[in-house]
């Protein structure tokens, strides 16, 4: 789902890069108070994580077959500050290197993937992880119902840049019911996807997920 | 990545400043996109400046459109849009269509298709590292330029990281085909992102031990001519002009 130039109009794209900007620089500077200088290697090695992810094919009918789009997992394994910044480095690459997403429309596409979708998962993550008992499986249950919610989440924001500003004649209600409902579906294989992805990375290196990080006890010393 | 983008060839566009292109570039899909889509004969001057330049570029047609195939999905999208829709219609052969989606349709394949050609003109021309300077000179935040020359760097390691894991899965006679394999993918995915970012924390270890302090070390940037300045920004100018012409027969 890349925007291409044209199809929002000027103004408010440039606001949209504005946005942006503020959502970016807060993450800009919540990443260096978590991360400090761990930030560039691995908010870099994250991005091309999710680069490589979303080359990887997960056949589903026919022939047919969908990729993830990794916000939720992203937030979910290194924190939602470097989730945004990874987020947004591919975005931006995409659409300098291979054309992919008009250059224009940046703004709008890093305001609804690497703001919206990786907040909006984040704190669906929380919500649920708090009110689940604290166990990975959980944690897993939790990311995947957060990247249910973050696609479509991504998929409101569209609708209200186009509610804006559209140069399309598709009626609001109209862009509205079949935006979220194609990406409800979508949401849907991003949810198992992610669940299972976050399992397999709790079972081997439960220590690099974000999202448990402090949920492990101490060592309990007992007397016998 | 970038080096497969990148075609090497000696012409004026190659060796402008990378800052100066990224300007050009946006400047010029920003007089595309204003341009309103009833001024046709704007769109077809601008098709054709795009294509001096790419051939000014030596970039042959033939890469120019096939790369320019990235745009498909969102030429659907804009197909549908005379078929569906409200206001006046007319008949065109065997459909029945809205003449205002037929419009707004073909400007966003008209001004998606400019915008994806600009880029790929760029992208062309530049290397994936001279953006990033290009990009650094434009005052993106010194972190994401950080972030976003570790990705280039590691992109086609992680890459083939996933090959071999996809080399593995397949000599074992794994083959993907419905939705019960996903637990074998989604696996894998979590194997990759394990990898990557263990390469993370090693790649800033040895970064420390080579005295890293949050800054990448810098060459002196060099201040570009005037000459190259009015050189890079014909792109756009180019395109004023075409609009300005093109507006002025159009009233009359």
């Amino acid at each position: 789902m890349h925007i291409p130039d044209g199809f929002i109009d000027v103004p408010t794209s440039a606001a949209f890069v504005g946005l942006s900007a503020i959502g970016v620089g807060a993450a800009l500077k919540g990443a260096r108070t978590q991360l400090d200088d761990k930030t560039a290697p691995l908010a870099g090695l994250t991005a091309v994580f999710i680069f490589a992810v979303q080359m990887l094919n997960f056949p589903v009918v026919a022939g047919t077959s969908g990729h993830l789009i990794g916000a939720a997992l992203a937030a979910v394994l290194v924190g939602p500050w470097a989730a945004t910044l990874a987020l947004t480095v591919v975005l931006l690459m995409q659409a300098f290197l291979f054309a992919d997403g008009g250059l224009t429309a940046l703004g709008l596409s890093v305001f609804n993937m690497s703001i919206i979708s990786v907040w909006v998962g984040y704190a669906v993550f929380l919500v649920i992880k708090k009110i689940l008992p604290q166990n990975k499986s959980s944690v897993a249950i939790a990311a995947s119902i957060a990247a249910a919610v973050s696609v479509p989440a991504a998929a409101f924001g569209f609708w209200i840049q186009y509610v804006i500003g559209a140069t399309g004649t598709f009626s609001d209600s109209a862009v509205f019911t079949s935006m979220i409902g194609i990406h409800v579906l979508i949401g849907i294989g991003e949810a198992i996807i992610t669940g299972l992805t976050v399992t397999a990375v709790l079972a081997s290196r439960s220590d690099l997920v974000f999202g448990w990080k402090n949920n492990q006890k101490a060592l309990e010393i007992k007397n016998v | 990545m970038g080096e497969r983008l990148y075609l090497h060839r000696h012409s004026i566009v190659h060796e402008t400043a990378s800052y100066l292109k990224v300007v050009a570039a946006i400047a010029f899909i920003l007089v595309a996109v204003s341009t309103p889509i009833t001024n046709w004969q704007a769109f077809i001057g601008y098709f054709i400046w795009v294509l001096v330049v790419a051939a000014i570029a030596k970039i042959p047609f033939t890469l120019l459109f096939k790369r320019a195939l990235i745009e498909i999905p969102f030429i659907f999208f804009a197909i549908l849009m005379p078929f569906f829709g409200s206001g006046e219609r007319f008949v065109a052969g065997p459909f029945n269509l809205y003449r205002e989606g037929l419009i707004a349709g073909a400007g966003i394949v008209v001004k998606g298709t400019l915008g994806v050609l600009t880029a790929i003109i760029l992208s062309t021309s530049t290397t994936a590292r001279e953006i990033l300077r290009g990009l650094e000179r434009l005052r993106l935040p010194a972190l994401m330029v950080q972030i976003a020359s570790f990705m280039l760097r590691y992109v086609n390691v992680v890459n083939d990281e996933m090959e071999r894991m996809k080399v593995a899965r397949d000599s074992r006679g794994f083959e993907a085909t419905g939705l019960k394999h996903w637990k074998v993918l989604a696996t894998a995915a979590g194997a990759l992102f394990i990898r990557s970012y263990e390469r993370g924390e090693r790649v800033h270890l040895s970064m420390l031990s080579r005295g890293y302090e949050g800054v990448l070390p810098h060459d002196e940037v060099e201040k570009s001519k005037a000459s190259s300045w009015f050189m890079v920004l014909m792109y756009p100018f180019v395109a004023v002009v075409i609009l300005v012409i093109t507006t002025l027969i159009g009233n009359q």
